[in-house]
């Protein structure tokens, strides 16, 4: 396998990292660096890593190529050559975390996961309610892989403040059997492609057929992350197989609605890319005083109540 | 007689209630035995300050669906947060209605 970390990889212009994966020879990892420099998404660290982690699992080889000071000052503070079990060689110094960054974790279970965002949350320096929507994001991302993947190696998870944007950038990947596999389980499912825009529709899980779900999976997680990036106006890409959905970005000051269809959302899907044995995720988030995550929940109660016809026969809770 | 049984969310899941597992316990070990014994349960949420849909669903979602909608009568709320609110009433509603978004495609599989 070859995988190629560019200087500038983010979820808007990340498509040409994507297509120059190579997935060939899957007990080898070439991976090379821009020399110059780096600057790229979580997504893309999470995903390293999860290959490299994939390849050890294996006893395979992962050779790295074009490391300079400059090109690996950001891959190593991130812990990604921990992950790959390669020594760079090269003097870089050491970065207090806090606020800028939290460097890649394997999750593989849900105490480690709870630990996790527990530990998350000084690490951000953010205030509760800022913390809330990441720390749901997340939450909610890792839940999956490890309900839904079947991953040995559980999640690769990173994330990144961005203070200019004032944004949280978050990836989270596994090398699992992918969104089609896992739905295939219980439904009809022609195409990679066709197999995330059903992952993203509320009440479609892979564990039932039945509409809403079962006790323990109601088969809403994605849908509620993208609804996330787009009332934030952010961009959201999920990767499985040989295709690839982005939420784009939301233009100008238009209203924004959303819609439980993913195909009625401004994106793009790629189904002709590097088959991507497993499902990756990268979202941004806007770390904002003017957001109240719990006004956000209740847009995404109005779409997901849309089709329900009689509302007022709804018995409500009741809350004491 | 009828009895409340409460049950402190916080004491089992901590501040941000996320972990499933948590939630499938309180259920099958708390919830599901009051209810059973004619009890009214108090879902207590103070302390709590954010929740996942994931963890939420695990928790009522197969009361509903086992007792019925009217267990609601019986299975209270308390001291929830806007957060905590909104994701309770997002899953009561879906609870009660199956969704009406899927395509087409989807519902013939699913004999709708």
């Amino acid at each position: 396998m070859k995988l190629h970390i560019p200087n500038s990889a983010f979820l808007g212009n990340i498509d040409p990292f994507i297509r120059s994966f190579e997935p060939a020879e899957p007990n080898k990892l070439e991976i090379t660096f821009n020399e110059k420099w780096s600057s790229v998404h979580p997504l893309v660290l999470s995903m390293t890593a999860a290959l490299g982690l994939a390849i050890k699992e294996k006893n395979g080889q992962i050779n790295c190529h074009g490391t300079t000071a400059k090109s690996i000052n950001y891959p190593c503070r991130m812990k990604l050559f921990e992950y790959l079990g390669v020594n760079p060689n090269i003097e870089l110094e050491e970065h207090e975390p806090s606020g800028r960054f939290i460097p890649l974790t394997k999750i593989t279970n849900g105490s480690e996961q709870t630990k996790f965002i527990e530990d998350l949350v000084p690490l951000l320096h953010t205030s509760a309610s800022q913390a809330d929507s990441i720390k749901y994001t997340i939450s909610e991302l890792v839940r999956n892989v490890l309900e839904h993947a079947e991953s040995p190696m559980g999640a690769m998870v990173c994330a990144q403040y961005f203070k200019k944007s004032n944004r949280i950038s978050i990836g989270v990947a596994d090398t699992g059997i992918g969104i089609k596999e896992s739905l295939s389980a219980s439904h009809d499912v022609p195409s990679h492609g066709e197999a995330i825009k059903m992952a993203l529709i509320p009440g479609i899980t892979g564990k039932t057929s039945v509409p809403g779900g079962t006790g323990e999976n109601a088969g809403a997680g994605l849908f509620f992350i993208k609804s996330i990036a787009k009332i934030n106006r952010n961009f959201f890409v999920i990767y499985s197989g040989n295709s690839m959905y982005k939420l784009l970005k939301m233009q100008g000051d238009s209203r924004t609605t959303l819609f439980p269809d993913p195909n009625r959302d401004r994106h793009s899907l790629r189904q002709d890319l590097p088959d991507w044995q497993g499902t990756a995720v990268g979202v941004d988030i806007s770390v904002s005083d003017n957001q109240d995550f719990a006004q956000l929940l209740g847009k995404i109660r109005e779409v997901y109540s849309l089709g329900i016809k009689e509302r007022k026969k709804l018995k409500k809770a009741r809350f004491i | 007689m009828k009895n409340e049984i409460t049950i402190k969310i916080y004491d089992e899941a901590g501040n941000f209630a996320e972990n499933k597992d948590k939630a499938r316990d309180i259920r099958l070990n708390k919830i599901f035995p009051a209810l059973d014994a004619g009890d009214t349960v108090i879902l207590d949420f103070s302390r709590v300050t954010s929740t996942t849909q994931s963890f939420i669903h695990a928790l009522i979602s197969d009361v509903i669906r086992k007792k019925g909608i009217d267990v609601l009568d019986n299975l209270l709320f308390k001291n929830c947060s806007d957060v905590v609110k909104e994701i309770i009433e997002i899953v009561v509603d879906y609870m009660q209605e199956p969704p009406e978004h899927l395509p087409n495609g989807i519902k013939k599989s699913l004999g709708k």
